[in-house]
């Protein structure tokens, strides 16, 4: 489904200078309504988070509605020093932590699952379909069936063990899917000339295809990194006694009834931002310098 | 390719390249399964005790209770009622982005526009519902202020209304992406073609934008109705416990430790999603679709 996120520039820029609209010329009224549709539906997705980031900067008379009262960071500095809000710092450190390590997996096994599929081979659509399966199953089902088996085995649920492989069930599926779109833009001619070239297998994949897919192995990275930090429903049975910042915002929602939440919110929504910003960054750089590289 | 590689060989490798992938689902997607699947034939102490041994007593208990068809009929409601949502806005704001959208550039600013809450919080993004529809909410201000109406509506949160707004407001998105694809990859000589053939702007909707985007709607619609079925926080939340679906449920088994029944009832459920899923599976062969 990524594709377009994947190699972005690529994939659609050089097509055609300009979209050809059903009728050329003036625009046909369908675009007005259409444009006003999309305007909506961008103010419906950003509108409500806007609300909560703006309602987190209430000072100590806020509540969870308009109108705003007052104007401080009083309720970040409640939320990481407050135990009645949980051990939000603790929380924060281990989604970060495991977010890193499920990013460098998921990058690694999507990148070598990507290169395996290239070729059909047999046994492949069944792997490919448990790939899937993975991916459409019910999250909390497969939470709780990781942690009735951990159970059994008489191992201890933790955070780098039974959810660092639930949440790697739901990243790595996300990871194959885009580096199917991603390999299949990939000139074999490039391989086999480093091939003819005298290089290894490993040479080949080191200094050709690697540099060359780097644009989606970030975009991999992205998904792996925020579909893992935002992570609830397989980490729900997984994370065994302490708990991930997704799992600590649950149980905020059900107990805290101050803009402490809104905050956790706001501080969670800058993190992802930071990482969607830098991930997309990265892209754009790699693009522009091949652009300039091509040209010159 | 390499030409030396024979079949045996190549076979080698390919496994080879995806053990680890296999490596990892197999513990953290196999087992888990068939442990959900073993316990739905255990007995229980009530206690969170599992005996081992072969019973269809739960599936006896989970499919004679009143209260399954209750829930398989609201999370089919939430599901349908979703999934029509999404379609209508994410086929429009697809279309609108590739065939309205003259400048490539500014096409996909916008298109990363739609995906950057994606890379967010989900719950974050529920809960930010509240300062909005809750009965001291904006909307309900606003309402009150310009006298349209004399009491706050109350059906806007914690409700089944919200449940569907949440959803749409999550979910639209996995809509968009797949139909973007599918709609960039239509030639537009094909249009200008029908144009120049005299057809009018919905026969081009109807004869080629539409089938040409079907495989990007299946893709769609499994996301957001594998999405949907297996939810259990938006329900509980948006619908301030007034409203259960199937997984809804389960937690709640989960909660009293009844792990049998909640494991039967999981099982009939996967049953439920694997039969929708290879229906739209064989309109759309998923793999050629995304290597294409």
């Amino acid at each position: 489904m990524s594709a377009v996120l994947a190699d972005m520039p690529e994939t659609i820029a050089p097509a055609t200078s300009k979209a050809i609209a059903p009728s050329k010329g003036g625009r046909p009224w369908t675009f007005y309504v259409l444009a006003t549709l999309f305007a909506a539906y961008v103010l419906a997705l950003y509108g409500p988070m806007f609300c909560i980031y703006i309602l987190s900067f209430q000072d100590i008379r806020g509540g969870l509605v308009f109108p705003m009262k007052g104007q401080s960071m009083h309720w970040f500095v409640d939320l990481f020093t407050q135990v009645r809000t949980g051990d939000v710092k603790g929380s924060f450190d281990r989604s970060i932590k495991l977010a890193v390590i499920v990013t460098v997996i998921t990058v690694v096994v999507s990148f070598l699952a990507g290169l395996g599929f290239r070729r059909r081979f047999c046994g492949d659509t069944f792997v490919f379909y448990m790939t899937i399966g993975s991916l459409v199953a019910p999250g909390l089902v497969l939470g709780l069936g990781t942690g009735l088996l951990f159970q059994a085995l008489g191992l201890n649920a933790s955070w780098y063990t039974s959810a660092l492989g639930a949440q790697l069930s739901w990243t790595l599926p996300f990871g194959v899917l885009v580096m199917f779109a991603v390999m299949s833009r990939f000139n074999h001619v490039w391989e086999e000339a480093a091939y003819d070239l005298g290089a290894s297998r490993w040479q080949s994949i080191r200094l050709v295809m690697i540099p060359v897919l780097a644009p989606g192995l970030v975009a991999v990275a992205l998904f792996g990194f925020t579909l893992s930090y935002d992570e609830f429903a397989r980490s729900l049975q997984t994370a065994g006694s302490l708990n991930t910042l997704p799992l600590e915002i649950w149980s905020m929602t059900l107990n805290v009834t101050s803009p402490s939440l809104y905050a956790l919110g706001t501080v969670t929504t800058i993190v992802s931002f930071i990482v969607i910003g830098a991930s997309l960054g990265t892209i754009v750089l790699i693009q522009k310098k091949r652009g300039s590289r091509t040209k010159g | 390719m390499q030409p030396s590689s024979t079949p045996s060989r190549s076979n080698l490798a390919g496994w080879l390249y995806i053990s680890p992938l296999v490596l990892v689902l197999v513990p953290f997607f196999v087992a888990p399964i068939l442990v959900v699947l073993a316990a739905s034939f255990f007995a229980t102490d009530g206690f969170g005790g599992l005996t081992p041994g072969f019973t269809l007593a739960s599936y006896v208990e989970v499919l004679h209770s009143a209260l399954t068809l209750k829930l398989y009929l609201a999370t089919i409601k939430f599901t349908v009622l979703t999934w029509i949502f999404t379609l209508i806005i994410g086929f429009f704001v697809a279309y609108f982005l590739v065939f309205h959208v003259r400048n490539q550039l500014l096409a996909i600013g916008l298109f990363l526009l739609c995906t950057v809450p994606f890379w967010t919080s989900n719950i974050i993004r529920m809960i930010s519902w509240i300062p909005l529809l809750g009965k001291e909410g904006l909307i309900n201000q606003v309402l009150l202020s310009t006298g349209v109406i004399r009491q706050p509506l109350e059906v806007l949160l914690f409700s089944d209304l919200a449940v569907v707004i949440a959803y749409v407001h999550q979910l639209t998105i996995f809509m968009i992406v797949p139909i973007f694809n599918s709609m960039a990859r239509i030639d537009k000589k094909l249009i200008e073609a029908a144009i120049d053939a005299g057809a009018s702007r919905f026969d081009i909707m109807r004869l080629i934008v539409v089938p040409m985007s079907k495989s990007g709607i299946a893709l769609g619609t499994i996301f957001v109705v594998s999405i949907v079925m297996g939810d259990f926080f938006v329900v509980k939340v948006m619908s301030g416990g007034g409203s259960a679906s199937v997984v809804s449920a389960f937690y709640e088994d989960v909660g009293v430790l009844q792990y049998p029944t909640a494991a039967a009832s999981a099982v009939l459920l996967t049953l439920v999603l694997v039969a929708i899923v290879s229906l739209i599976l064989r309109t759309v062969d998923i793999r050629q679709e995304i290597t294409r």
